[in-house]
């Protein structure tokens, strides 16, 4: 049961940034885990990395020190490993390739890992989020929309959901008509319904129109979405590709709507691009973050050149306008793009987010993931390569997803419930596997699969650990959490910013050393006891004044809080170490031993680095970057990821002794 | 000279102000001798502008028929139009504007006619004297004196009367360098790292020549301050093939047979020319209105201001590392030791020095390492980002010190007793001002034109409990360390508070700001509720017990 398919020694550890920083240690692979123990220290740091979370893994050509072995991970993640044998490395390569690409989703660790809930705890997890009660919320079943079973055996499409929500006026007739004239037959299916106007986001994948075909049923299906919003007498149709991507699709019988066929319709283009030009550019992104020591032309030369940021905004702007024809104008809106999982995903959830105020509350936020990807059939195995398969299919979708919400995040500060770190987590988790929610590419495979049975809900995780995850600017009777949130139009380009946060992840060096989130949660946190506390002692004291001369005298417990300065410690350790400034300090004779004083204790590692003949200047992280870091998956609980694992640990100890 | 002669049109009404995120108002605009004010008519919501004329770095006026336009941009980067009624009216207005705008005699400054209308509390001319800061330097060495060689700014023009310079050294000697060094500039010491006595000294290049020239006492001074045995580190702000080519024009730097105990770093830092440009480039991006996200990020990149930030943090770095890590004293020049060598070492200190991010600190930081120290700010905040003058010595020195600062904030959001609308603040101010405070190039020509007598510090003003309120940061927690601030680019950002504070609407920004403000200022509020409830209940139950047990 418990044994490693793989144990090396002497494996040195390295940082991506200083090869001064190598640490030693052993290198084991578990069923699950890639598992690095330092060597010697006290501590014995370990890193954790999940078969899963690996998207690459690269053999160098051998050197004297060993074989350079490099791994890059979903999450961003770089591990860097030098192997002593090169037979050694060439297995743990082998294992490797092998591990990180499993064929049957019983291999994946959401089959395995095992966070010690009971099986009624388990069912509760995957009641947090319930979408029936979702649709309810915005106001729907009504006069105009009503939940339809055609699709209830996967019967009219296989990768939409059974419970589908559409207009009133449109017959099972209508609909499976319709659906025979879309891409994959994703007909049109309610997305999000503003009660407050009866305008509504509709979603469903291309029509087959190619150069001339029509379909009856599918005019009298947006005719029917017209008509479920008597306020209007049009609907936006939204093509979110460009046009000439939607142009040459005719030549393959699909394509887009024709004004003149539909009646009442406004058509419009978004363009943005498809899978393969966003995997390319991620790539190319994460190219420039991973240069050594890049000068700042060459990072944002390299940025603009990944065309990264300019993909997010056209994202944004398409959601935007969405939003805009809903909230603005009470126009209903039907978006497509081909299939209607990806893009239409994207900004179907872009446009709720910034209609809707419930979306931007941590619980809402499960609720739009799962309504709006998961439920309609977001491919989700195919896009992050959860199991082997064509490397063409993946694509950082939902990861653009994520990062819309967070450039919304930067602009939008007291909008949000959650903060960067819930991101951050939820973007970790839709790789890591370890939670049943984003298995499969739709709802039809996961029941097959008996994934609520069988696995653990991310939802639960994080909600019983919302703590970590409360943005404290947050106040629901705000005016930026109230209504609809209008971004700024133009100019904006430089709205549009580089999220270190998440690209650079796992180099704590780069990002602002202190955090006023968790400063201001402390705040918070002390605000609350001090309000307990008031209370207690404002009870004593009328208590006291009402019995002056008797004797019951009331002894509560006395907090001391008088030791302020403790709470906030804010992260000064952290402070105290530079990176490499320059390499002219390398020749000069060192200072004398008897220097290093309390508070740099982590000079010696620094005192390296000036004499190391590392040429580079600037991106060094703090010498506790590397390696505290990647331990963030550690059952002895690292920094990163404080709640993440918590329940998994005595587990994964045990197989690791064994 | 008369303000009047050169106002013909003092008030137009119907005039439209138009800026961007506001919608247009309509009201009268009157211009004073030292300001343009747009007061609003409408009762409901009056709203006043007053725009200093010293403000306004640029006036661009065209017409449409009879409705002529003033485009108005000012040295703080904002962009307003007022439209106005009258081609005759316009035009009078708009030579008003030029002329009043461009005014040269610094004595005609509005800091010479402005009268506070708040109670001088302390006078911010003396609050910051070498002398306070010599005190407290004594305190912990006996190794250096003040010296006042420079009383009548003989030696060097462009230093302060009183300087601090190593015990051993006399006048006679510093006469001596004086000679030796670029515009007199002699070392002197900019900062003491009481940690572990290492000092940060600062100049201008060394008089070397083609030849070679020493002076014994030039290295007699600057080995005094190294401990024996120890050696130390010059930063040069120049490249070595500029410092080379500086010997052609009698400059130079230090050769190491002539200065064996030190060790010399080429830390290259922009020249200010260069600086200028780069700041007019990164302005019209952030003006640029288009939805091109390409060319906003190619722009930006192009401007190489951020390359110029990343610069002059990365010298800052290496001079504090030299000194706390490497236990080594330092000496800093460029080439006349009044520009990049002035953000190396107040940079190096804001790093290194506790006190220098606390309000009162960073004050005493600017007064000595910026105006006392002689960075000429009269030429450099002549014009801002929208002058097309072709003078050669504007440029923003003072800002990008500001913004490096801002990056250093960014990364320390817990370790600065000021915020970012404090230097803000200070780049308002050094661009244009009711108070006198960056009026001149150096000590000399203030106390030739009687600032401190005849004009507001800004420090009187700034140091009131009213003002300081807005300046200060909710989140801050004294942080005795050194704070060493990542230089790499992705930890860098663009200082929107100033570059996009026009272009982008701030309300959610500023809720924000007002929300964290709120958190920590209730929390206080409790804690000092609680502890008076504590006090008075120990009180009573200590009377209480007292009854008891007589």
């Amino acid at each position: 049961l418990c044994h490693f398919f793989v144990q090396v020694e002497n494996v040195r550890l390295l940082d991506r940034l200083s090869s001064r920083r190598a640490v030693l240690g052993t290198l084991y692979l578990t069923a699950t885990h890639v598992i690095f123990v330092e060597n010697g220290s006290e501590t014995r740091k370990e890193t954790w990395v999940l078969h899963s979370q690996i998207s690459s893994i690269e053999k160098q050509a051998t050197t004297a020190t060993g074989c350079p072995l490099l791994i890059r991970c979903k999450n961003f993640q770089v591990i860097q490993l030098v192997i002593p044998q090169e037979r050694d490395c060439h297995d743990v390569y082998i294992s490797l390739t092998r591990l990180a690409r499993p064929v049957k989703y019983e291999e994946l660790y959401c089959f395995s890992f095992n966070p010690k809930l009971d099986k009624e705890e388990r069912e509760q997890g995957w009641k947090l989020v319930d979408l029936s009660g979702e649709y309810n919320r915005m106001g729907v079943p009504n006069n105009y929309w009503q939940i339809s079973d055609v699709n209830r055996d996967y019967g009219v499409c296989d990768s939409y959901p059974t419970e589908v929500y559409v207009p009133k006026s449109a017959t099972a007739h209508v609909i499976v008509g319709s659906s025979k004239f879309r891409s994959r037959r994703r007909f049109p299916a309610l997305s999000y319904y503003c009660k407050d106007n009866n305008a509504s986001i509709c979603r469903s994948s291309q029509p087959l129109s190619g150069f001339s075909a029509r379909c009856l049923e599918d005019e009298q299906m947006l005719q029917a979405i017209r008509k479920a919003n008597p306020g209007s007498d049009f609907i936006y149709v939204v093509d979110t590709r460009p046009k000439l991507n939607a142009m040459a699709n005719r030549a393959a019988g699909k394509g887009y709507e024709n004004e003149d066929n539909y009646s009442n319709i406004k058509f419009q283009f978004i363009g943005i691009e498809n899978i393969h030009v966003m995997r390319n550019s991620l790539q190319k992104m994460l190219e420039v973050c991973e240069l050594k020591s890049p000068s700042m032309s060459d990072f944002l030369w390299g940025l603009e050149n990944s065309g990264w940021l300019k993909h997010i905004k056209a994202i944004m702007d398409a959601g935007i306008f969405i939003a805009k024809a809903v909230a603005e104008e009470g126009v209903s809106v039907l978006v497509h793009c081909s299939d209607g999982w990806d893009r239409t995903a994207q900004v179907c959830s872009v446009a709720s987010l910034l209609l809707d105020p419930y979306y931007r509350t941590m619980k809402g936020f499960m609720v739009l993931i799962e309504k709006d990807w998961v439920s309609f059939g977001h491919k989700f195995n195919h896009r992050y390569g959860n199991l082997d398969g064509d490397p063409k299919e993946i694509s950082p979708v939902i990861d653009q997803f994520i990062e819309c919400v967070w450039q919304l995040m930067e602009q939008f500060p007291c909008a949000f419930e959650f903060n960067e770190r819930f991101l951050i987590h939820i973007q970790h988790h839709i790789y890591s596997c370890q939670f049943g929610n984003f298995l499969c590419n739709s709802q039809k495979e996961r029941r097959e699969l008996k994934i609520r049975e069988r696995t653990y809900s991310l939802w639960a995780h994080l909600w019983k650990n919302r703590a970590d995850y409360l943005n404290p600017l947050y106040r629901s009777d705000r005016s930026q959490t109230q209504g609809t949130l209008h971004p700024q139009i133009a100019p904006c380009n430089f709205l549009y910013k580089f999220w270190s946060g998440m690209y650079n992840r796992f180099e704590k060096g780069l990002h602002p050393r202190q955090s006023v989130t968790d400063y201001l949660m402390a705040v918070k946190e002390e605000t609350q006891q001090l309000e307990e506390e008031l209370e207690v002692l404002q009870e004593r004291l009328a208590n006291l004044q009402k019995s002056q001369s008797g004797d019951n005298k009331l002894k509560s417990k006395q907090q001391d809080r008088s030791k302020q300065s403790g709470l906030y410690t804010s992260n000064n350790s952290l402070a105290n170490t530079p990176q490499e400034y320059s390499s002219d300090l390398k020749s000069f004779p060192s200072r004398s031993p008897s220097q290093g004083d309390e508070e740099d204790s982590a000079l010696i590692l620094t005192q390296d680095n000036l004499k190391s003949s590392d040429p580079d200047l600037s991106a060094n992280s703090d010498q506790e970057s590397g390696v505290e870091d990647l331990s963030c998956r550690s059952p002895s609980g690292g920094g990163c990821l404080p709640s993440e694992d918590s329940g998994k640990d005595s587990d994964e100890a045990v197989f690791l002794a064994g | 000279m008369e303000f009047a002669e050169l106002i013909k049109t003092p008030r137009a009404d119907n005039v439209v102000l138009r800026r961007p995120f506001h919608p247009p108002v309509e009201g009268t605009l009157c211009l004073t001798g030292h300001h343009l004010i747009f007061s609003s008519r409408r009762h409901d919501n009056a709203e006043e502008l007053w725009l200093l004329h010293s403000n306004i770095d640029s006036s661009d006026k065209r017409f449409l028929g009879s409705l002529g336009s003033i485009i108005i941009k000012c040295k703080d980067l904002r962009i307003i139009q007022l439209d106005i009624p009258g081609m005759e009216e316009c035009l009078n207005i708009a030579s008003s504007i030029e002329a009043l705008s461009t005014l040269d005699s610094v004595t005609l400054m509005y800091p010479f006619f402005y009268r506070p209308m708040f109670e001088v509390v302390e006078d911010g001319w003396s609050s910051f004297l070498l002398e306070q800061e010599f005190e407290f330097l004594s305190s912990v060495t006996n190794e250096w004196r003040l010296s006042y060689v420079n009383k009548e700014f003989s030696v060097c023009p462009s230093y302060p009367p009183v300087v601090i310079v190593p015990k051993s050294i006399d006048d006679e000697a510093l006469r001596k360098v004086a000679l030796f060094r670029h515009g007199g500039r002699f070392p002197v010491l900019s900062y003491f790292h009481t940690k572990n006595g290492m000092v940060m000294m600062r100049s201008s290049q060394p008089l070397t020549g083609t030849n070679g020239r020493r002076c014994k006492e030039d290295e007699k001074l600057i080995n005094a301050t190294l401990r024996s045995g120890r050696r130390g580190f010059i930063i040069d702000t120049r490249p070595l093939n500029v410092a080379q080519q500086a010997r052609a024009k009698g400059g130079g730097f230090e050769q190491e047979v002539h200065y064996p105990q030190w060790r010399r770093i080429h830390k290259y830092i922009e020249r200010f020319n260069i600086l200028q440009e780069s700041f007019i480039k990164l302005v019209e991006a952030c003006n640029d209105q288009s939805h091109n996200m390409d060319r906003w990020l190619s722009k930006l990149e192009a401007s190489n201001w951020l390359t110029h930030v990343k610069e002059l943090l990365t010298a800052a770095c290496l001079a504090a590392q030299c000194i706390d890590r490497e236990g080594a004293s330092v000496l800093v020049h460029g080439s006349e030791g009044t520009d990049s060598t002035l953000q190396v070492t107040s940079l190096a200190q804001i790093i290194l020095d506790p006190k220098c991010r606390t309000i009162h600190g960073f004050e005493s930081l600017v007064v000595r390492e910026w105006l006392q120290a002689g960075h000429p700010f009269q030429q450099r905040c002549a014009q801002s980002a929208y002058s097309n003058s072709k003078q050669k010595w504007e440029a923003p020195v003072f800002l990008l010190f500001l913004e490096c600062v801002w990056q250093i904030l960014r990364q320390f959001p817990c370790s600065f007793e000021f915020n970012e609308q404090f230097l803000i603040m200070l780049f308002e101010h050094a661009y244009a001002s009711q108070f006198g405070t960056f009026l001149g190039n150096n000590e000399n020509e203030r106390a030739k034109v009687k600032l401190p007598q005849k004009t507001m510090s800004l420090w009187s003003w700034v140091n009131r409990l009213e003002e300081l309120s807005r300046f200060q940061n909710p989140l801050y927690e004294a942080n005795s360390l050194v704070i060493w601030p990542s230089v790499a680019p992705q930890s860098l950002q663009l200082w929107e508070g100033v570059f996009l504070r026009w272009n982008r609407p701030s309300r959610f920004l500023e809720e924000a700001e007002a929300e964290r403000v709120h958190l920590v200022r209730y929390n206080k509020e409790l804690q000092a509720r609680v502890n008076a409830l504590r006090r008075q209940l120990a009180q009573l139950e200590m009377g209480e017990e007292g009854q008891q047990n007589p």
